[in-house]
């Protein structure tokens, strides 16, 4: 029987990738990230686990150090935040373009100015075309559980692509949550060892990394975005098997109290847990509300969005970044991306809320709703604003 | 005995070729003739981590590639970081018997820009962390990939696109950066500098820093006639005469003790290096004279730390 037990998240995370048998972590210390760092060296340095694990002189390097052992085929594994995501961003393009199937966990902070270590989504929606499969999970048995996920997700030859979870910086990176640990023989069979498709070794001489003419460039970019959409099916596939072992099945989209709801909250990140009290508030009030969780971020999953929203009158997205001067926050550009064609389709008012750690209470979900409703009821049906702004 | 022994000496080497003929480099470069000698120095089992520059466009345009070495470029600024991560996947992966006990030799390989400007911070991460991997820096003391503009490694007076002789400034106003040194302040075990015009020299050095273990840095004067504006059959005349007139000095530093390799008890002047060269063109004689007296300067404390050891 799995064992449950109390630890801070950033534990939980690190746990798992020890329990996944990583050969090379590389990393900088970064709030809030750091508790995954500190840990997994210590676990190294206990002879806990046999791996190579370098404490670098930046994040460009954390990233490029994964990169070229990756490139041996070594499984490899570096987690960051805000500013050092930023410093790594070239790199992040890189991997993907090299289908290097590294994991990196962001512990999402604001991206600076002002400096801020608080949680929002701002730092990974930078990278957000990086080319990498991206989850967002809610609580730290999710960011544990998709550590496996994910390496047998982007290891897989039909993918090959590297994988982000977004887990909420303090929220859930600090905090200590019930986490279910899985059996190691368990692990074992869930994640058999890297059996690279291609690897840099003298034996078999390579070239990666190759520069591209116009000629050529738009081949290459085209077979990426096909392979990353194409993904989908096995990324389904994973998290059913993961769920036959662990009787926790995930999904694209996930669904709260919302098949016959006429307003839906979406979300994405651990706010959706807090949403979930005040659907459960509204619904007893007697109001026709649910809810709508983004997990899978890319490749987007445009159809599972569109089953789960297309029913409804009105659409509350709330979003953790802010696309300055653009449309609003970049979780509802693509929901309404999604949803553009069709014939009948919900309104969709949103709101970024939660920015740099500004804390989203039930009582705050209840307001945005009302506010929407009121909006959308005066004819209001794209709007956006920055919620709880003192002014 | 020296010149005798290249004459003869090269011809013990291999005919193999792992840098292959049939890029696309300029005529008279002599940073391919540096790279293709390295490869002959290591020899088939090598991992190469190269940085963007001149040699990743003249070797790699997909579909083609001139590398019969596994081969790996990334970006620019990260060679070494990338090289680290190359050394120690190799190392782990042997170490849990993964792919077969082996040497295998890490090779970073940058120019002077992905070296002295951009790949500094990667590069002494990478020393300071003691990876056991070589890092080459071809050094053609400017941005020639992108159309010769200046580095920190640009000789003192060279006019470049972005150092140009003008009506007030004659050209580079600032002195060359010394990545040797550099390198070997973080305590590495070898640093050597080389150039293609003696290849007895640059082979002797890349094999000894593949012997070494831990960091070896080699830093390689090449000759670049597009960029310094003179005649591509020169490129090795102009190589020995950097060496020649002290301009480019030819040492190790052995576990901090420095040797120099060539030592020339009357250095040539300098000018007659600097005439064979477009980019010293606009150089008037007070200038020269300045740049002269700086070289003497230089290789005289060279000599002296020759001598002392360290």
């Amino acid at each position: 029987m799995a064992k449950r037990v109390g630890m801070e998240v950033s534990i939980a995370a690190a746990e798992a990738v020890k329990q996944a048998n990583v050969d090379v972590i590389s990393a900088y210390p970064i709030t809030p990230q750091t508790h995954i760092v500190e840990h997994l060296s210590e676990i190294v340095a206990n002879g806990e686990m046999d791996a190579e694990f370098f404490c670098v002189e930046s994040e460009h390097s954390a990233m490029s150090i994964c990169i070229g052992s990756e490139a041996t085929g070594a499984r490899s594994f570096t987690c960051t935040s805000a500013q050092g995501l930023a410093l790594m961003a070239e790199m992040t393009y890189i991997a993907s373009g090299l289908r290097l199937p590294i994991l990196m966990i962001v512990a999402n902070r604001t991206l600076s100015a002002p400096l801020s270590i608080w949680n929002d989504h701002s730092d990974v929606m930078m990278i957000r075309d990086c080319g990498w499969v991206q989850y967002f999970v809610e609580n730290g048995q999710e960011v544990y559980d998709h550590v496996f996920i994910s390496y047998r997700l982007g290891e897989d030859r039909k993918v090959l692509f590297p994988v982000i979870i977004n887990m909420d910086g303090f929220v859930l990176s600090h905090v200590i949550e019930p986490i279910e640990l899985i059996e190691q023989e368990k692990i074992d069979q869930f994640l058999p060892p890297y059996q690279p498709l291609h690897q840099l070794h003298p034996d078999k001489p390579i070239t990666m990394g190759a520069f591209a003419l116009p000629a050529i460039f738009a081949e290459t970019k085209k077979a990426q975005e096909v392979a990353l959409r194409g993904a989908m099916p096995k990324i389904l596939e994973v998290w059913k098997a993961f769920g036959d072992m662990t009787g926790r099945y995930y999904h694209p989209v996930e669904t709260y109290k919302a098949e016959d709801a006429e307003t839906l909250l979406v979300t994405m990140g651990s706010i959706g847990e807090t949403a979930s009290v005040a659907v459960d508030q509204m619904r007893e009030e007697g109001r026709s509300v649910g809810l709508v969780k983004i997990r899978l971020w890319r490749p987007f999953p445009f159809e599972a969005l569109k089953q789960a929203t297309l029913h409804a009158k009105n659409l509350v997205v709330i979003d953790r970044a802010v696309s300055v001067g653009g449309p609003g926050g970049p979780v509802a550009s693509e929901v309404k991306a999604a949803i553009y064609g069709e014939p009948i389709r919900p309104s969709i008012y949103n709101f970024a809320a939660g920015i740099s750690g500004r804390d989203v209470a039930p009582f705050d979900f209840i307001k945005m709703i009302d506010k929407a409703e009121i909006e959308i009821e005066e004819g209001n049906k794209e709007g956006f604003e920055i919620y709880g702004v003192r002014e | 005995m020296m010149e005798n022994l290249n004459v003869f000496a090269v011809r013990t080497l291999t005919q193999k070729e792992y840098f292959a003929p049939g890029h696309r480099s300029c005529q008279g470069c002599a940073e391919a003739l540096a790279v293709r000698l390295v490869c002959k120095a290591l020899g088939r089992n090598i991992i190469i981590a190269a940085a963007t520059g001149c040699m990743e466009i003249v070797s790699s345009p997909l579909p083609f590639t001139s590398w019969r070495v596994p081969w790996f470029h990334c970006a620019f600024e990260n060679t070494a970081a990338v090289a680290s991560g190359i050394e120690v996947g190799l190392k782990v992966l042997m170490r849990k018997g993964r792919i077969p006990q082996k040497k295998i030799v890490t090779v970073g390989m940058a120019g002077d820009g992905g070296t002295a400007d951009i790949g500094l911070q990667a590069l002494s991460g990478a020393l300071e962390r003691g990876h056991d991997f070589i890092y080459v820096c071809t050094d053609n003391e400017a941005y020639m990939n992108t159309g010769i503009q200046r580095s920190s490694s640009t000789p003192f007076g060279a006019s470049t696109t972005t150092s140009p002789a003008g009506k007030t400034k004659m050209g580079q106003i600032t002195w060359k950066k010394n990545m040797a040194a550099i390198a070997a302040a973080h305590n590495i075990p070898y640093v050597a500098t080389a150039c293609p015009s003696y290849p007895m020299d640059l082979i002797q050095k890349v094999k000894k820093a593949a012997d070494i273990k831990g960091a070896a840095y080699l830093h390689i004067l090449s000759v670049c006639p597009t960029g310094w504006r003179s005649a591509p059959d020169l490129s090795i005349k102009l190589g020995r005469l950097a060496v020649e007139t002290g301009t480019f000095p030819l040492y190790e530093v052995e576990h901090g003790r420095y040797h120099l390799n060539i030592d020339f008890p009357k250095l040539k002047p300098i000018k007659e290096y600097m005439k064979l060269q477009g980019r010293f063109r606009h150089l008037t004689e007070e200038m020269i004279e300045e740049i002269q007296a700086r070289i003497n300067h230089d290789y005289e404390q060279l000599r002296e730390r020759d001598k002392r050891g360290f």
